[in-house]
């Protein structure tokens, strides 16, 4: 493969920066050396079986949830057609706008004991406490729920999109065999979307494992947040660090279960064909248990929370959205663009990098780099922060010895440093994204396009980018919300005077100020919205554009 | 050739992210500040009025900020760290991130115990950890130390946040002081046996959850009391009003308080900026604010705090010194933890 000096060029271009985004991890993880003291010992004997059990309930809850809610949506407004479903395509993706603990706070608001809904209860029946049980929001079940109602739309996103492109001809067969629509699905549809449906519930649960804010909100003791604790709590940045090792344990053993599932199989389009797809017409009844399903999923979601923003947005609105509000907005806009197309960049090479040259060495670290997904986003910061430092002090010295003249800090408390670490975090979405667009093109194709002599940028010019059209926006748009919505990093690398929505939300919410924290938190959401319906129509739309490869087969290669 | 414009835009919006974004005023500040900006941001705007100084900002976690001083190292922009509690301010001292500062007027204005011996670093507002009460179903007569939460008599009546919580960290640091690790481990163990809930929320869950009638006391620092009291919120409002505040450990060493406060970082270049805004901030017109706006006590002696603080009366503080607070915490963290204080 290695013939010309171009390919090689580009091998170490993939390499370098899939190492350079693994630094942070690898930094984490080279903690696991420096020695910590008695605090395992503690840890080991009082909190760790906790964090375990808990992180396990959580990771198993959010699965069955998302899977429930997002395939079961996707189907619905796919292969169905019912009252509302043209607007259910879009606004089931809206609650992916919606950071994960602001809908807590929501929530919490809402539903708690002095809450507004517990205290009509009680005003309505005259019950006082203890007269009557209510469910906890604040506990394991409440973060499960939580994490759902945001994370579900990863699932939906990528299994629609499966079912979107999945063959007619294959769903007729299986008509034409005598299968009604639930068999269709069981039997052909689910399994051919598995890829598809994996990658967005990985993609779920790196995000649970990654979450912080709920979970310590709701008092749950998991792995991320006993990170937090040993780290402030007790000092100890190197037990810390070795708890975040133990956790990507976890996102290892995900990723590794995800490539045993797929095992050897492949799963490429291989027919041209494009149909319409024909729907199945819900009536009566089945029409309104369909639309039931998709609104409660949308009201609880989103509908709900949003509102409970809105109205506190409007209590506080004159006080809070004044010019620096707007300065807010634009930042975190910009910042969310930049990371957004320099992760889409990056994605393609190393998607790329991975196709052309399925060697070792480069799976693994395109592997490493894209684990940052599942990091607390304050690890990955500390991971950023500190070879930046190092370089930042070293370069210094270098130079006022050499030069008599101090360089200061280059790169630490710049945004570059925050583009980095959202690098970091991100580009797991943007890869899995790629990948699984990428995954959909059959090799025979680049054998057609190396026999016409394409070297690889040529090819990924004129043969793959054409067709990964769909792909590469939605993996641009969802890394753009997850910008937004980031906190933690943030928090940590910018540079003076500069704040993001996200920012802003958090410090008012963290100060137990709900209602001032809700106009931040509601331009977040906002400001997500129009990305996340721009990506629904993509998707929609990727029926068409990419319809020369419609048909799809499972191939066993 | 449309990607390699695409690029090319990406290095040119890179490079722009990479200029300088401090604007080179002639006078000028450097914070990194775990208070956050919408509870410091007004008293600096008054600073830079009256001295022309610019105050430049960076908000964070305490220890997070921390981290970033250290990594930073003698090449750190930050002149000056503000935290709101004093066991950073201490382990920022061991880490030798700081240094000593003499001055006239913050050593006469700030008692000793809410400074460094050593003047590292100056407490500049007392955060207070009392009991609360539930009015007319505890008698505040049946209330007197924090010691006497642990009686089995308040079984499944105490709300009080998570151990993960600075607060409870600093207030369980200072009965291992006044007790020893022993009997603090004896008390922690029948304190959650009386909890009414597991922790979970924050302070002004705690009073919420008092005031609905899940708990008739809630262990809570008094500043988000007065935040609720303030709130435009008429429930937060109500729930407030049923609470009552109770002074514990007036005939013993005295409530339990944490201060907020500043230092001056070793890489400060700045310095004397650094300085000035800190004795800005012992200034009457800061003591008031923080009492006003804030509702915490002022660290000043003889500055009257604001009417809503007068009317829950005057205490007596524990005058532990705080940098006390900020070496037991490693130990009543380990404590709360063996006593199964989520």
């Amino acid at each position: 493969m290695s013939r010309l000096l171009p390919f090689t060029t580009f091998q170490s271009l993939v390499l370098l920066s899939a190492l350079l985004l693994a630094m942070p991890v690898a930094v984490v993880v080279g903690f696991v050396f420096v020695p910590s003291g008695d605090v395992w010992a503690h840890l080991a004997s009082t909190v760790l079986s906790d964090y375990i059990s808990n992180s396990l309930l959580l990771m198993l809850g959010v699965s069955v949830g998302t899977l429930l809610l997002g395939v079961s949506t996707a189907w619905l407004t796919t292969m169905c057609s019912y009252p509302g479903r043209g607007i259910f395509e879009w606004a089931l993706l809206l609650p992916m706008a919606m950071p994960a603990y602001i809908i807590a706070y929501t929530y919490t608001g809402m539903l708690d004991f002095a809450g507004p809904v517990q205290t009509l209860l009680r005003d309505l029946t005259g019950w006082g406490f203890g007269d009557y049980w209510f469910p906890q929001i604040r506990s394991l079940n409440g973060a499960v729920l939580m994490l759902t109602l945001v994370l579900y739309p990863y699932v939906y996103l990528l299994s629609r999109a499966a079912f979107l492109n999945q063959s007619v001809c294959v769903l007729d067969v299986s008509r034409t065999l005598g299968n009604g629509p639930w068999r269709t699905f069981f039997s052909v549809a689910l399994p051919l979307a598995r890829p598809a449906i994996i990658a967005g519930l990985s993609l779920a649960l790196m995000e649970t494992l990654a979450d912080y804010g709920t979970v310590q909100y709701f008092g749950v003791s998991t792995f991320t947040t006993g990170i937090f604790r040993t780290w402030f709590g007790m000092g100890s940045a190197a037990a810390a660090a070795q708890l975040a090792a133990g956790l990507m344990v976890f996102v290892f053993a995900l990723i590794m279960l995800e490539r045993y599932s797929r095992r050897r199989a492949r799963y490429h389009h291989t027919s041209r064909r494009h149909q319409d797809l024909r729907r199945y017409h819900l009536t009566g009844g089945k029409a309104w248990l369909a639309f039931s399903v998709s609104f409660s999923v949308l009201l609880f979601g989103f509908l709900l929370p949003a509102s409970q923003l809105l109205s506190w947005t409007v209590s506080v609105a004159d006080d809070v959205i004044d010019a620096r509000f707007m300065q807010m907005l634009f930042n975190s806009l910009q910042l969310a663009t930049l990371a957004a197309g320099l992760a889409l960049v990056l994605a393609l090479l190393m998607a790329y990098g991975q196709r052309l040259y399925p060697g070792k060495a480069i799976r693994y670290a395109v592997r490493v780099a894209a684990m940052g997904y599942a990091v607390p986003g304050a690890v990955i910061a500390v991971g950023v922060m500190i070879p930046f430092a190092w370089f930042d002090n070293t370069l210094d010295s270098w130079t006022r010895v050499t030069f008599d003249y101090s360089t200061g800090l280059l790169l630490s408390g710049t945004l570059v440093a925050v583009v980095f670490a959202y690098l970091c975090r991100f580009l797991a979405v943007a890869l899995q994204t790629v990948e699984s667009g990428l995954g959909r093109i059959t090799p025979s194709m680049d054998e057609a396009g190396r026999s016409f002599g394409y070297r690889p940028l040529t090819m990924l010019r004129s043969v793959h980018i054409p067709i990964l059209q769909g792909s590469l926006l939605t993996a641009l748009l969802l890394v753009f919300v997850d910008v937004l919505k980031e906190l933690p990093a943030t928090l940590i690398l910018r540079p003076f005077n500069f704040n993001t929505l996200a920012v802003r939300a958090y410090e008012l919410a963290s100060d137990e100020r709900l209602a001032e924290a809700a106009p931040a938190a509601l331009a977040i959401v906002v400001a997500g919205i129009v990305p996340v319906i721009l990506l629904s129509r993509t998707i929609t739309r990727s029926r068409q554009t990419a319809s020369h490869l419609n048909d799809a087969t499972a191939q066993d290669s | 050739m449309r990607s390699m414009r695409v690029f090319g835009l990406l290095v040119l919006s890179l490079s722009l992210l990479t200029a300088p974004i401090l604007s080179q005023a002639a006078e000028q500040v450097n914070l990194y500040s775990a208070r956050i900006e919408a509870l410091i941001k007004p008293i600096l705007d008054r600073f830079t009025e009256q001295t022309g100084i610019q105050v430049n900002m960076v908000t964070g976690n305490a220890d997070e900020l921390l981290s970033r001083l250290e990594n930073e190292g003698r090449n750190s922009p930050a002149d000056l760290l503000l935290t709101t509690d004093a066991g950073r301010l201490h382990r920022a001292k061991q880490a030798d991130l700081l240094q000593a500062v003499e001055s006239d007027v913050l050593s006469q204005r700030i008692p000793a115990a809410y400074r460094d011996p050593e003047n590292y670093w100056f407490g500049l507002s007392l955060r207070a950890r009392p009991i609360m009460y539930v009015k007319g179903k505890v008698d505040p007569a049946t209330l007197s130390t924090y010691e006497d939460l642990a009686d089995p008599r308040w079984d499944n009546q105490i709300c009080i946040r998570s151990s993960g919580n600075i607060y409870n960290q600093s207030l369980v640091a200072s009965m291992i002081a006044a007790n020893g690790l022993a009997k603090t481990e004896q008390w922690a163990n029948g304190l959650v046996s009386n909890f009414a809930q597991p922790p979970r929320g924050g302070d002004r869950d705690q009073i919420k959850a008092a005031a609905a009638g899940r708990c008739s006391l809630a262990i809570a620092n008094t500043y988000y009391l007065a935040g609720m009291l303030n709130s435009d919120d008429p429930t937060e409002q109500e729930a407030a009003a049923k609470m009552a505040v109770f002074w514990p450990n007036q005939n013993g060493r005295g409530t339990h308080v944490n201060v907020s406060g500043a230092a001056v970082t070793k890489a400060a270049k700045n310095r004397d900026n650094a300085i000035k805004l800190m004795e800005f901030l012992t200034s009457d017109e800061a003591q008031h604010w923080y009492a006003d706006v804030n509702g915490e006590y002022p660290v000043v002696e003889d500055i009257a705090s604001s009417a809503l603080l007068q009317q829950w009366g005057e205490f007596k503080a524990d005058p532990l010194n705080m940098g006390i607070l900020g070496e037991n915490n490693r130990e009543a963290l380990k404590l709360m933890d063996r006593a199964g204080w989520q």
